[in-house]
């Protein structure tokens, strides 16, 4: 058995990278298929989030011989999905949060620690702590990172007044605290960033719920939507409920209208566009993003900040061997989304599998849905469902598509409910 | 376990435990059990969903995403679960 941690990758013996060839006929392929001394192969897991963590379990779970590690710097994750629900203060935080336990059981090893490099040449993550693990094939799921400094003015300093609460966490408690804080009349300012972005529809259920809680609790104030797009996912959908739940109260401004905001300012908690500076009371800064910094890294990031992927296998395009899910990779049609990655995780474990054991790989179908609370007891969703065409992952025409426009409210109650209980079913099969 | 590994869930079929379960026993009051009904019936549902037979608020979306021999292996495969 080879021992995971390495406290000094430096004394590895010089070797050669081992050929696929080599590791699929040789040291994996004969104790799995031949029932020779038991050997493992090794599969390291980067980033414990909907993509990875499932990832990482699935893998433990389809057969003992594969040794999986995961390498998650933070013993509590905090989920994305359902927090701006905790923003406008219909959830507690702790309904966010999950552990790893689960997957230890499972015969996870989680490894409570940064991965700061990769090299694909020994096989090897390179961790915060000196020491390094070793990999036949390595899963990269390591989630968006805030490309400070894309939009003018917004740094982590920023960020401590003008609170993304895009990683759930502490900045997502402080943009609860500030607008609990903020004095009825006050005006909330939000800033969204144009394609690509975590959560494509989030920006507008975070409005939908900020707007609901100032109707709710602050009805002389406003809320204003600085949007980089014109189009927007379920726009049609929120843009109605807009109307009908909150009038006079949610503004949202397109880049024709001057949505377009090219710099903030965290001492004034201003956004400045080519038309006007819009002064906020609360301002929340949905900022550009781009993959996790190991991604980049790594070398599977390309020059857009985002990891091509081969469809079937979710194999990076750029690094053999390494293979990218969640929103740091690009899926083609498929939105950066919890269910997305939970989808993939899944679909990359058995790509995975099947490799270590020199099968090929089976085309996937793939499934995506995404529910957005309109109201706290109404929700609207968008689903699709996707195959590998013509290099990346396309929707399968005919399929899919946004919850009717003239749903009944019992329908959009309905829609809230499986929102609701689909929460609980993924956090379940991730970390539960 | 090397049957599992060298076979594992046919296409789709991964994806429907986001909303159904790991296990495939529901969620809730809302999202039904699909694990180990009979594949007929499992089938039968899907192809209800598919040509809208069937009123639904999200398993249309989805079903029409799915040949009639790609559901039917997906409901053999949740039937034995």
């Amino acid at each position: 058995m080879v021992e995971h941690t390495v406290t000094s990758p430096p004394g590895l013996p010089e070797r050669k990278p081992p050929s696929r060839r080599r590791v699929l006929g040789g040291a994996l392929a004969a104790p799995f298929l031949a029932g020779a001394t038991p050997g493992a192969a090794h599969v390291v897991v980067i980033g414990g989030g909907f993509g990875g963590a499932v990832a990482a379990r699935v893998l433990a779970q389809i057969d003992p011989m594969i040794e999986v590690a995961l390498l998650e710097p933070n013993p509590v994750y905090t989920a994305c999905p359902f927090s701006n629900a905790v923003i406008a203060g219909l959830r507690p935080m702790e309904a966010q949060r999950f552990r790893y336990r689960r997957l230890v059981a499972d015969g996870v090893r989680v490894l409570y620690t940064h991965a700061t490099a990769v090299d694909n040449y020994r096989r090897q993550v390179r961790l915060a702590d000196g020491g390094g693990v070793y990999y036949d094939r390595l899963i990269l799921a390591p989630g968006i990172d805030i490309a400070w400094g894309a939009l003018p003015g917004y740094t982590e300093t920023a960020a401590t007044r003008m609170p993304h609460a895009w990683k759930a966490g502490d900045q997502t408690k402080l943009l609860c605290e500030q607008l609990r804080a903020m004095d009825d009349g006050g005006v909330v300012v939000m800033s969204v960033p144009p394609n690509p972005y975590r959560c494509p529809p989030g920006p507008y259920e975070r409005a939908s719920l900020i707007a609901w809680y100032l109707k709710t609790h602050k009805p002389r104030s406003k809320l204003l939507v600085l949007d980089a797009k014109d189009t927007f996912s379920k726009q049609a959908l929120f843009r109605k409920a807009w109307d009908r739940h909150y009038p006079g109260i949610l503004e949202w401004i397109g880049p024709s209208d001057g949505g377009v905001v090219t710099r903030v300012d965290p001492v004034r908690l201003a956004f400045e566009t080519d038309f006007a500076v819009h002064k906020a009371a609360v301002a929340n800064v949905i900022p550009p993003q781009r993959a996790g910094m190991i991604a980049r890294a790594a070398g599977v990031a390309d020059r857009s900040g985002w990891c091509p992927i081969d469809p079937v296998t979710f194999e990076s395009r750029l690094v053999p061997g390494l293979h990218v899910i969640g929103d740091a990779a690009i899926a083609g049609a498929m939105p950066k989304s919890a269910f997305a990655a939970n989808a993939q995780g899944k679909a990359c474990a058995w790509a995975v599998a099947r490799l270590l054991l020199g099968k090929p790989p089976q085309e996937p179908r793939l499934i995506n849905t995404c529910y957005s609370q309109i109201t706290p007891d109404q929700a609207i969703s968008i689903a699709g469902v996707y195959r590998p065409a013509k290099g990346v992952l396309a929707d399968i025409a005919g399929a899919g598509g946004a919850s009717p426009l003239d749903a009944s409210d019992e329908q959009r109650a309905r829609e809230s409910a499986y929102a609701s209980a689909w929460f609980s079913a993924i956090t379940a099969e991730t970390f539960g | 376990m090397l049957l599992l590994a060298a076979f594992g869930p046919p296409p789709g079929a991964a994806s429907c435990s986001g909303c159904h379960g790991a296990h495939g026993a529901g969620t809730g009051d809302s999202i039904p059990v699909i694990a180990g009904r009979h594949p007929a019936e499992l089938q039968a549902a899907m192809e209800a969903f598919r040509t809208g037979q069937r009123p639904a608020t999200v398993m249309n979306r989805i079903a029409t995403g799915f040949t009639p021999t790609e559901s039917a292996a997906i409901a053999a495969w949740w039937s034995t679960r």
